[in-house]
Formats: structure tokens, C-alpha cells, sequence
């Protein structure tokens, strides 16, 4: 995996954005990653693929600072980040739209959105809402409504634009699609393809196989903790383990 | 009519004491999880150390000033202590905790100041006023204008500021506000400092009518959260209306119940607070919220 021709960039030469080596970790006891190796290169679309339980969440809350790892390293822009707290990670750009959005409910869109650029001065936050209200025109149109009171996609776009206004060279998205109406999937989903076609950094976690293969153009399998493959997304694909990995879901 | 106006009047003083306890307490446990009841003692650090300093000949500003500042001081021990349990998940340790500190600091304070109650100067001199018959001293105006400027400015904090913001994050949701760059154990030591200076302050503008003691924190600490638990956990505006009722309401039956004043006061306070907790253990103004929203 460190040879990747569909990559832009030219992953042996540069300092990828994202390495994560060795990673053990769990919760209380129960080891849910296995010793995990990830690379995200600058500008690069990613997914991390896998069926339910395989340690996706768990994977994205590790690299995030959510969770400390038992073993293994999180490295970001060169930098071993492992003992950094998640909020230090923040402000460094590394940002993580977690599983369930979690916008807050009881403040209106804007002002999640202001949240979402606390680690910047105000003087940047004028030209990010500009920049997120274009992604997300939607967005504009409620700004003074409550979060909470909006539909699901809407909120995954909140979420996602809050992230944006931290300016992340990394883009974490833990299950983006989930729950969402199948009208709203395809939104984010032209909404990360977009966010992608702007050299974006992003890891996608994804269950929806259709949504990741859709954004990402590299990606990775998991499987009870442990990474059974990666490959482009043409390979992956055709890989007989990715298709038992989501026998009986729902595929479009 | 008179005697329940000055009920009233007077009750509303003691209240706003309660309020801006209970405030404290309502923040801490929005920001932390942590319910804290050790915020008595700051009413009581507040109270006898301006009162201390004012017999000694200090200005009254000054003397203000230092004894906000110690308050604070000792809350940023006390965070310390507690936050490494809260982060723990031990929400039961941090209880016991803070009932402990709530004890050594009263303890401290005993051995240092005595038992002996100290008394503090009304801010202003100047007779009472006499509206209708109802008797406002000089000092009751100060409690009332004192205690509005500082929810005020307690408001303005937590809506305009960017601490505010970042306060009002953690509460509503602790680990979104990290990934926003939050930091959740620098709010939890500014709440917990915010919470002392408010604490500090409801025991110095109190001083000068009920003088301070170093015993009078532990009642004060459980009237504070009574005040909180009726205007609903975690609601900062419930915990001050909920404080402002609780004085009034304890000034007012104590007035008509015959027999000893102070032992039925507070003995209405907690029957309250337990009425409460059974009834309603989401708070009196809990349905109202629902309606705003």
C-alpha cells in the first residue's frame, strides 16, 4: 500500500498527512483494533470500508483523540500526535465530523458553524461561512434556524460544514450516510465528491459501499479489527472479501 | 401586608445569595457533570474574609477584591482535585469529594478565623428607606443592584464572549466541542472559577446583614443546589430564579410560623428541595423550557 498509482501525489516521496502505525486500541478491555497501518496522502479521497462492529468508529476516534491508543502511532504532517488531546488535534487540522453528527441541537446554524472556526481568530470566520454556505446552499437559507429542528441531511451538512470551518488538512467522516433518506445520501455524498475535487483531505468511514466507492478513489477493508485489504477502488470492488464484508446490506 | 412585603424584601436579599450559589452549582454541572457541594464554602470565604478585612481597616473595595480573589484560588484547588475523578467517569467519587472539601475548608477556616461570627459594614450609610410601610435599608439595594450587575454580566459572558461560547459548547456537548478545538479541562477550570467569584460575591454583599461565620457554608451550599435543582439542573437562569423563590418563600413561612426563626427557615428550605426532588426531580421551570423551545 505504500506504491499507489491512483494517488495524485506521489506517496514515496512526501510526508503523508495521515500515518497510522501499529494502532491498538479498544474499550475497557475489549480490543477492537488489532494493529492497524493507514496512510492518507495530501489530497487524497480515502475510505475506510468494512461491515458493522468491523472497528471503523473506533479507528476514526483513535486518529481523532477521542480515544487513546494501547499501542501504535498516530502521526499528522510528520508529527506523532498519539498522546495529543482530540481538542489540540483540532486546532493542529485535523478534524473528525463524528458518527450521529452531533451538531448542537439548541444553537442555530450559524452559530454551530462559528463554533466550528473557535480555534481561528473571527476575523477568518466571514470568509469560511462564504466559502461553507457555497458548498451548502441550504445551509445559507436556515442559518438562524435551530440545528436541532432541521431534517437529518441537513444536519450531516452542518456537521460536515462545521468541520470545514476549522480549515482541516484532514477531513475524518465517521458513517456520513447514516440514517439519512436515500434523497439525502446522495447530497452529502455530491457534497464529498466536491469537497474531494477540491484537494480536500479526507477519510471516509463508510457501511454504505455505494457512498464510499462514489467519493473515494483509494480505500481500505476491515474486518473484526484487523485490515484484510486495500486497494483502488476499481480492486476493491472486485474483491470477493468486500462483497462478503457487506453481504446483506443494502447495496445500490 | 406590610410584615409580608418586608417578608418578601427581605427574603429576596438571602435569595439573591441563594441564586448566585445555585448559578455556580448549575454552571459546574452543565460544564463538568460534577455537582458540586463545596459552592457554600465560597459564600463563606467571600463573607468573612471581607468581613475580617473590613474590622482590620481595610477599604471596602480592597478588601472585596481580595477576598473574591481568594475564593477563586481556592476553587482552582478544588477543580483540581475533582476533575481527574469526573474525567474518570467516577461522578459518585466527585460527590463525596466535593462534600469532603466542603468540610476542610470550613475546617481550615475554624481553626484559622474561629468560631466567632465578624461583622461587615453596610456599603453605604444612610437610614432606611420606608416604602408604604415596608423597611429598605440601604444595604438591600445594594444585594439587589450588586447581584443584577453580575448576572448581567454573567449573561453577557456566556452569549457574547468567546469563553462563553466555548462554556456553552462543553455543556451541550462535550466531545463535539473538543473536535472543535475545545479545550473540556479549561472550561472546567474556568467554571469552576467563575462559580467561586460567584459564590465570593453573594457572601460578601450578605455580610454586612447576616454576619459571616465560619460554620455557615454547608447550609448555604445545600440551599445554592436546592435553588439549582428547582429551576431545573443546569439551567442558569432556573438556578437564579429558583434561589430568589427559595429565599423568598423561606422569609415568608418563617414569618408566619411561630417559635424559633432561623431552625424553621431552613428547615422550609429543605422540605422544598425535597418536595422537589420527588415531585419534579427535573425542576420546577422544566415545563416552561419545553414550551420556549
Amino acid at each position: 500500500m505504500t506504491d499507489d498509482a491512483s494517488t495524485s501525489t506521489e506517496p514515496g516521496t512526501s510526508t503523508p498527512v495521515l500515518r497510522v502505525r501499529g494502532l491498538v486500541a479498544g474499550y475497557d478491555r475489549i480490543e477492537a483494533l488489532h494493529g492497524v497501518d493507514v496512510e492518507v496522502h495530501q489530497g487524497e479521497a480515502v475510505t475506510l470500508i468494512g461491515s458493522n462492529g468491523a472497528g471503523k468508529t473506533t479507528l476514526l476516534r483513535t486518529i481523532a483523540g477521542l480515544m487513546r491508543p494501547w499501542r501504535g502511532t498516530v502521526e499528522f504532517l510528520g508529527e506523532d500526535v498519539s498522546r495529543w488531546p482530540a481538542e489540540r488535534r483540532a486546532r493542529a487540522g485535523l478534524a473528525l465530523v463524528p458518527e450521529g453528527r452531533r451538531v448542537f441541537a439548541g444553537l442555530t446554524v450559524e452559530e454551530n458553524l462559528r463554533l466550528g472556526g473557535y480555534p481561528h481568530p473571527r476575523s477568518l470566520a466571514a470568509d469560511g461561512l462564504a466559502t461553507v454556505y457555497e458548498l451548502f446552499p441550504k445551509l445559507r437559507d436556515r442559518r438562524t434556524q435551530a440545528a436541532g429542528t432541521m431534517s437529518g441531511g441537513e444536519q450531516q451538512m452542518l456537521a460536515i460544514g462545521r468541520a470545514m470551518m476549522s480549515r482541516p488538512k484532514l477531513l475524518l467522516l465517521d458513517e456520513p450516510s447514516l440514517g439519512l433518506a436515500p434523497l439525502a445520501v446522495r447530497e452529502v455524498a455530491d457534497a464529498l465528491v466536491e469537497l474531494a475535487g477540491r484537494d480536500t483531505t479526507l477519510a471516509l468511514v463508510e457501511q454504505n459501499a455505494t457512498v464510499a466507492f462514489h467519493v473515494a478513489r483509494r480505500g481500505y477493508l476491515l474486518d473484526r479489527g484487523t485490515l484484510v485489504t486495500a486497494g483502488s477502488v476499481a480492486e476493491l470492488r472486485e474483491d470477493p472479501r468486500v462483497h462478503e464484508a457487506y453481504l446483506g446490506q443494502p447495496v445500490k | 401586608m406590610t410584615s409580608l412585603a418586608q417578608f418578601v424584601v427581605t427574603g429576596f436579599t438571602t435569595g439573591a445569595t441563594y441564586a448566585l450559589v445555585g448559578l455556580g452549582i448549575a454552571l459546574i454541572a452543565q460544564v463538568t457533570g460534577v455537582i458540586s457541594f463545596a459552592q457554600g464554602e465560597f459564600v463563606m470565604l467571600g463573607g468573612l474574609t471581607f468581613a475580617l478585612l473590613e474590622e482590620k481597616g481595610l477599604a471596602a473595595p480592597l478588601a472585596a477584591l481580595v477576598a473574591i480573589v481568594l475564593a477563586c484560588a481556592v476553587g482552582v484547588v478544588l477543580e483540581r482535585l475533582v476533575l481527574p475523578r469526573a474525567r474518570a467517569g467516577r461522578t459518585d467519587q466527585t460527590i463525596m469529594l466535593t462534600i469532603g472539601a466542603s468540610i476542610v475548608i470550613e475546617g481550615v477556616a475554624l481553626v484559622v478565623v474561629g468560631t466567632e461570627p465578624h461583622f461587615a459594614r453596610p456599603f453605604t450609610k444612610g437610614s432606611a428607606l420606608s416604602v408604604g410601610g415596608v423597611h429598605i435599608t440601604p444595604q438591600y439595594v445594594w444585594v439587589v443592584a450588586i447581584t443584577a450587575v453580575v448576572l448581567v454580566a454573567m449573561w453577557l459572558l456566556l452569549t457574547r464572549t468567546r469563553v462563553g461560547w466555548a462554556m456553552r459548547a462543553t455543556a451541550m456537548d462535550a466531545e463535539a466541542a473538543q473536535l472543535s478545538g475545545i479545550s473540556p479541562s479549561r472550561m472546567s477550570l474556568i467554571v469552576f472559577v467563575v462559580a467561586a467569584a460567584l459564590g465570593a460575591i453573594g457572601g460578601i454583599v450578605l455580610a454586612p446583614l447576616q454576619s459571616p461565620d465560619a460554620g455557615i457554608g454547608i447550609a448555604l451550599g445545600l440551599k445554592g443546589f436546592a435553588a439549582a435543582v428547582i429551576g431545573g439542573l443546569g439551567r442558569p437562569a432556573g438556578a437564579v430564579v429558583g434561589g430568589l423563590a427559595l429565599g423568598i418563600v423561606e422569609r415568608v413561612a418563617a414569618g408566619y410560623l411561630p417559635g424559633d426563626f432561623s431552625g424553621y427557615s431552613d428547615a422550609i428550605a429543605f422540605a422544598l428541595l425535597l418536595l422537589v426532588l420527588l415531585v419534579r426531580p427535573t425542576g420546577l421551570l422544566s415545563a416552561l423550557r419545553v414550551e420556549r423551545v
